[in-house]
Order: C-alpha cells, then sequence, then structure tokens
C-alpha cells in the first residue's frame, strides 16, 4: 500500500513537470488548420476602391442593421464612426490628400469578419454560438445559444465580434458572410453592390490564384478585373498601380477566408502583423497536453480520491 | 475532532451596517443594468468586453478565494493534520468567495437568461477555455457548499444527516482540490487567446502555470491575512505557530513564481519593456517587486515569527499576485485603435457591493456558526 501511494505521488510530480514543460509555446501547438472543401470569401483590393461606401449601404440594407449617428443632434445620416454592434462592414481611409495608394498620400480598407480558417472566436465560445461551416467555412452566430460571456471579442485577433451594450438582451454581431444570401445562391452584398470589383466574391482558392495574378501584373500596364464574383464573365479594365507584395489573409493567424491587397503597408491600414501560427493552435495544445481527454484530471482525482480516504479512516 | 464554537456576539455593528450600505447601493445599480443593459452602468466596451467584474471579481476575487482549496493542499495531501484548525475559516472564505463570483457573471454575461446553455452537452464547446472554467467553477461552488455542510449541520444537530454526509465528504474534499487545480491554471490560458493584443510582459505559454501558482500563493497570504485580522477584531489569540509554519513554504513558492515569470520575460527578449519607464512597465516591476518583498521577508526564519512582518508579507503577497492577475486582464490587454477603460463609478459599487456582501456573511457566520477554533477556558 504505501509503495502505491508513493508511486501515485511521483505520477502526480511527473505531470506536473510535464505541465511545466509542455507549456513552452513551441512543442505545445497543434497542426494548423486546411481550408474547407468548398471555402467562400471575399478579396479586397485596396487599390481598386473608390471609397464610395455603397458596399456599407448594401450590407446595412440586407442585413437590416440600424443607423449610426456620430451626431447627437442630428440623428439624420447613418455615420458610423467604426465596425460597432450597428455596423457589420465599414471603409475607411488612410490620410486626406495627396497620391491615391502611397504612404504619403491615401488609401481604403475596407473591415469585417475575416472568417477565419481557424477562428479564435468559434474556439473561444464555451456554448457553440458561434460556429464555422465545415462546408463553406462561413464563420456564423447563433443567438439562441450565446450567453452573453464576451470571451469571442476578448480573443479575436481583428477586433471583429461587437456587443449590444445599450440593450437589455444584447446579441453580438458580427458580418456573417450574408450566409443567407450565400443560401439562396447568392453573393455577399458588399460585393455585388461594388462598382469597381475591389470587393470580390469567390471560392477563396480562386481568389487566392487572383491575388497572386495581380500582384504579377506590370505597373502601370491596363488589365481586366473581374467584378462582384470571380466566377461571373463581367470584367472592367483598370491601370495597377503598385501593388505591396504580399497577400494580407493568406497566412496570417494560419490565414482566412478574406483576403486584402493594398498599395500601402498594411499596418497603415490598420492590419497588424501577425504570426503564422493562430493562438488558437497554441491554446488547444497547452489544454490537450494537459487534460488528454480528461485522462489526466480522472487519474489525479481517482488518486486524491484514495488518498484522503485512507487518512479520514484512520482517523476514526 | 477540533472543538469549534460559535462567537456569539451583537450582529448589527456599525461595520456590518456600513456593509449592509454599500451592499443596497450595488443592489440598485444591479437593477439598473437589468432594466437598461450593461452599458447604463458600466464602461465596458468593445475594445474592452470585460472590466472588473471579470478582472476583479473573477480572477482576483476565486484567488482571493483560492484559501481553502491552498489549506486542504497541505492537510489533505501532505498530510499535515495540525493545520486543521485553519481549514474551517478558510473553507468558508472560499465558499463565500467563489459564490459571490459566481453571481457576479450572471449580471456580467449579457444573457443571463440562458446561462444553463453551458450545461446542454449538445452545445458545449470542448475546445472551450471558458467552458472548462465556467463547468469548473459552477461545480466547485457546490463542491464548497458540500464541504461546509457539516458546519451548518453541526449548528442545527442533525447528525443523522452529518453522518452520512461524513461517508462520503472524502469524495468533496478531493474534487476541491482537482477542481481549483484545473479552473486556475485555465483562467491563465484563457487569456493566451489574447495573443498580440496583451503586452508581452504578460502575454506568456506559462499562463496557466504562473496563474496556478499565484493562486496557491494568494491562497495561502488570504489565510494568514484573515486570521490576523479576525485575530485583532475579536480579541482571540494568534495563531502564530501554524501561521509561521505555513509561511515556511512560501519563500520556495515565490522564488519559483519569480523565477519563471523573470526568465520567460527575458528569453522572449522583452525584458527592456520593464525599464522603459511606461506605466506597463512599472506595473510589471512593482508586481514583481511585491512578490520579492514578500519572499525577502519570509525567507528568515526569525520574521516569520513577527505578526507584524507576517501581516505586511501578506499584504506584499496579496497585491503582487493581484496585480499580476489583474494586469494579465485589463491593463496589458490593449486591442489597439485607441479603445480605453476605466471602470465607471456605478459599476465600481457593485464590485464594492460585492465586497461588502462577502464581509457581512462572514461576520454573520463566524458568530453564528462552530467555524473558529473553540479557546481554552483560562
Ligand atoms: S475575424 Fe474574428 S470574428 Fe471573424 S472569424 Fe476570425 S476570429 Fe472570428
Ligand atoms: S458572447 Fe456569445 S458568441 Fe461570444 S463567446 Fe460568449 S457565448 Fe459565444
Ligand atoms: S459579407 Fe455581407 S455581412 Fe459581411 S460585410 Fe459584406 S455585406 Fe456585410
Amino acid at each position: 500500500m504505501k509503495i502505491r501511494r508513493r508511486d501515485f505521488l511521483k505520477g502526480v510530480a511527473a505531470s506536473g513537470l510535464l505541465l511545466a514543460a509542455e507549456q513552452t509555446p513551441a512543442q505545445a501547438k497543434r497542426a494548423r488548420k486546411d481550408l474547407p472543401p468548398n471555402a467562400v470569401g471575399i478579396l479586397y483590393d485596396s487599390t481598386l476602391c473608390i471609397g464610395c461606401k455603397v458596399c456599407e449601404h448594401g450590407c446595412k440594407e440586407t442585413n437590416n442593421m440600424p443607423m449610426e449617428h456620430a451626431n447627437p443632434k442630428e440623428r439624420m445620416w447613418d455615420n458610423p464612426q467604426d465596425l460597432s454592434a450597428k455596423t457589420l462592414n465599414i471603409v475607411k481611409r488612410y490620410g486626406v490628400a495627396g497620391e491615391k495608394d502611397s504612404v504619403e498620400g491615401f488609401a481604403f480598407i475596407k473591415r469585417h469578419c475575416m472568417h477565419c480558417i481557424d477562428p479564435a472566436c468559434v474556439s473561444a465560445c464555451p456554448v457553440s454560438a458561434l460556429v464555422k461551416n465545415p462546408e463553406n467555412g462561413v464563420v456564423t452566430y447563433n443567438k439562441k445559444a450565446c450567453i452573453g460571456c464576451r470571451y469571442c471579442q476578448v480573443a479575436c485577433p481583428y477586433n471583429i465580434p461587437k456587443f449590444q451594450w445599450d440593450s437589455p438582451f444584447p446579441e453580438i454581431t458580427k458580418c456573417q458572410l450574408c450566409s443567407h444570401l450565400l443560401a439562396k445562391g447568392g453573393i455577399s452584398a458588399c460585393c455585388a453592390v461594388c462598382p469597381t470589383g475591389a470587393s470580390l466574391f469567390g471560392p477563396v482558392e480562386k481568389l487566392r490564384l487572383e491575388a497572386k495574378r495581380r500582384l504579377a501584373m506590370e505597373p502601370g500596364e491596363y488589365y481586366d478585373f473581374p467584378v462582384a464574383n470571380i466566377e461571373s464573365t463581367e470584367v472592367q479594365q483598370h491601370r495597377v498601380g503598385g501593388y505591396v507584395k504580399h497577400v494580407y489573409g493568406e497566412r496570417e493567424l494560419g490565414g482566412s477566408q478574406v483576403l486584402y491587397l493594398a498599395g500601402v503597408p498594411f499596418a497603415n491600414l490598420g492590419l497588424p502583423d501577425l504570426p503564422e501560427d493562430s493562438y488558437v493552435a497554441l491554446a488547444d495544445g497547452i489544454q490537450y497536453a494537459i487534460y488528454k481527454g480528461m485522462v489526466y484530471p480522472l487519474v489525479v482525482l481517482g488518486g486524491l480520491i484514495y488518498i484522503i480516504r485512507n487518512r479520514e479512516e484512520k482517523k476514526e | 475532532m477540533q472543538e469549534r464554537q460559535a462567537l456569539g456576539g451583537k450582529l448589527l455593528t456599525v461595520p456590518f451596517k456600513v456593509c449592509a450600505a454599500i451592499v443596497l447601493i450595488g443592489l440598485f445599480f444591479i437593477g439598473k443594468r437589468f432594466i437598461f443593459g450593461i452599458g447604463s452602468v458600466s464602461n465596458m466596451n468593445d475594445g474592452y468586453p470585460w472590466g472588473i467584474w471579470i478582472a476583479y471579481d473573477v480572477v482576483v476575487g476565486t484567488a482571493l478565494a483560492c484559501a481553502g482549496y491552498s489549506i486542504a493542499l497541505i492537510v489533505y495531501v501532505f498530510n499535515k493534520g495540525e493545520y486543521s484548525p485553519l481549514v474551517r475559516p478558510a473553507l468558508m472564505t472560499s465558499m463565500f468567495g467563489y459564490t459571490l463570483a459566481g453571481i457576479s457573471v450572471i449580471f456580467d454575461i449579457g444573457r443571463y437568461w440562458q446561462a444553463y446553455n453551458i450545461f446542454l452537452p449538445w452545445l458545449s464547446n470542448l475546445h472551450s477555455v471558458m467552458f472548462e472554467v465556467a463547468l469548473c467553477i459552477g461545480t466547485y461552488i457546490l463542491v464548497l457548499w458540500m464541504e461546509f455542510a457539516p458546519v451548518m449541520l453541526d449548528k442545527f444537530k442533525a447528525d443523522q444527516l452529518k453522518a452520512r454526509l461524513n461517508r462520503i465528504i472524502f469524495v468533496f474534499i478531493a474534487l476541491g482540490i482537482l477542481l481549483p487545480t484545473m479552473h486556475q491554471s485555465s483562467l491563465g490560458t484563457m487569456m493566451l487567446m489574447a495573443g498580440h493584443k496583451l503586452s508581452p510582459l504578460w502575454w506568456s505559454g506559462f499562463l496557466p502555470l504562473l496563474f496556478l501558482i499565484t493562486a496557491v500563493v494568494i491562497g495561502y497570504a488570504a489565510v494568514i491575512f484573515e486570521s490576523l485580522v479576525a485575530a485583532i477584531a475579536f480579541k482571540r489569540p494568534m495563531e502564530m505557530h501554524l501561521l509561521s509554519k505555513i509561511s515556511a513554504l512560501m519563500p520556495w513558492l515565490l522564488g519559483l513564481y519569480l523565477v519563471i515569470r523573470l526568465e520567460d520575460v527575458n528569453l522572449r527578449g522583452y525584458l527592456p519593456l520593464a525599464f522603459d519607464g511606461g506605466l506597463l512597465g512599472n506595473l510589471f516591476l512593482l508586481e514583481n517587486l511585491l512578490l520579492l518583498a514578500a519572499l525577502l521577508i519570509l525567507a528568515y526564519p526569525a520574521n516569520r515569527q513577527s505578526p507584524r512582518l507576517l501581516f505586511i508579507a501578506s499584504c506584499a503577497m496579496l497585491l503582487g499576485g493581484s496585480m499580476y492577475r489583474f494586469n494579465t486582464y485589463i491593463v496589458g490587454f490593449d486591442p489597439g485603435t485607441g479603445w480605453q477603460y476605466f471602470p465607471s463609478v456605478s459599476e465600481l459599487f457593485i464590485t464594492f457591493g460585492i465586497i461588502a456582501a462577502e464581509v457581512m456573511a462572514y461576520l454573520w457566520f463566524v458568530k453564528t456558526l462552530p467555524v473558529l477554533p473553540r479557546l481554552k477556558k483560562a
């Protein structure tokens, strides 16, 4: 009996060490995730965007989102400052004057959910209110499941999910890639209404190839650019400016289904430099190392019960 | 078994009434929150979705409530029965701390009426650290009440029931050690996902381990603090022989913590951030200096015999450990794009209300239930 107890304590110590050892980030990571088979997404090309904000309007219209007022008195205009519980999509401008798509000049950026390949919000949500569709990879929200803990907001590296702070029955809001339109065979509203093809909808594989094609283009030359949906035949001719040689969203944190091209560094547009491994993979890896299907906790519990019962009995 | 006594005495003292007033103010704002939404009482925002209700009430609060866990570890796992006089008061503070943390969660979460979704197997997300923490803390609150039940049964002379409970109590004691080990480390794992939004002075692969150690450190510090304050307030002798023995453990724990904490930041190359004179760097230094001070005080056996120095060391540990946790959740967290957060008055009053409720419950229980050890009649 004595030996067994000593063995058990040794075991506890060992798993303690293991716990410590496996916490070095490099070892505990789990593998990266693959793109879902029929993943769809958006390629936003900042150099094609003219900042008309028609996509903001299209998004609000199809998703029934309310107006947002920056001015407390004049409540006539929808005037969002940033993404919020009322605004799922916003176009912002970097710089005010000068040459378009240059660091000294100005550039546009459109922000909404990235539909990450390894989404932190999905992994964070305790009640599966946020899920990633296994087919098309769209990350959707279910208010019937949500408890409003806001861990998704803490976890999302792009600060996308928003919370209705002024409601007694609040919901989380975020872009769901217009999944109600996709279900009817349509495409996302922001891409459908975009007049220049700056917001382009399509299968992610094709969007990635299109992005590569654009990066290889000769600056100053004219090329055909697809509009709205990469699978449609509608094209427009544009003169190519200079691209930053990077497809943002291809690798960042394991990649996302929304991709960005731009003429100025992405950090200037509010898209941070991020590592290629997602924080999810790291957190998952550590949780897995410690819990491995609850085996360790159960073993420890068994051992504790055994020791404590022995001691309590001895006392009597 | 050790003899215990209820302290008796008047309940409606001045401190008790002051606490009651604070609780009432807190309740008013809680009412407001339920009618007009969280934004009407709190400064939390889309950049800082968690404020003091999570960072203080839950993350720091449950660590302060690790008194029961820390004492159980030493009494049951390391078989040091001599500490058992400390068990009941420690268990009781844990019970209140955790229960009130559980209650704060209910008004913190937006869709509280669906909170039971956590328990629906088809919704549970086994990958979610939040899921594990919620389930673990929920169960632990139950376990604490079961562990404490014998004390109440004592009072009502329900001996049969007590005997029956005592036959299975070891299961609850075992769970009472396992569950905090799990969720206290997971509270650290939780912030791993904040990634680049958390300052590298706090973000680390060692978050789970550091959170576990601070839970134990804060737990012991709370035992020492509570028992010294209770001794003074109720004019009882101090349990110095036990307290100084417990505190002999602390230099080791603190040493382990500080080595991991500093070496981790150093190896990742962020130590210069600590000395750049900014707010974050200074807080990082302060946090660790407080723990270092406690280590230095407690490293000398003579110091551990002095109630004054013990008290100072326990305060340093409570502060340093709590700051580490608070900074990880709020101060070191920066979502970017200029978001800011400072708790509003009403938000603070809800937290004060929680603390006041805890003090009231403590006073009520020690005066009416056999919690503290019986004193030998002189
Ligand atoms: S961008 Fe944020 S909200 Fe969108 S899928 Fe990724 S983690 Fe989730
Ligand atoms: S707020 Fe809702 S959607 Fe977000 S993590 Fe919590 S339960 Fe999930
Ligand atoms: S995909 Fe739909 S919901 Fe998302 S930003 Fe575009 S229009 Fe809005």
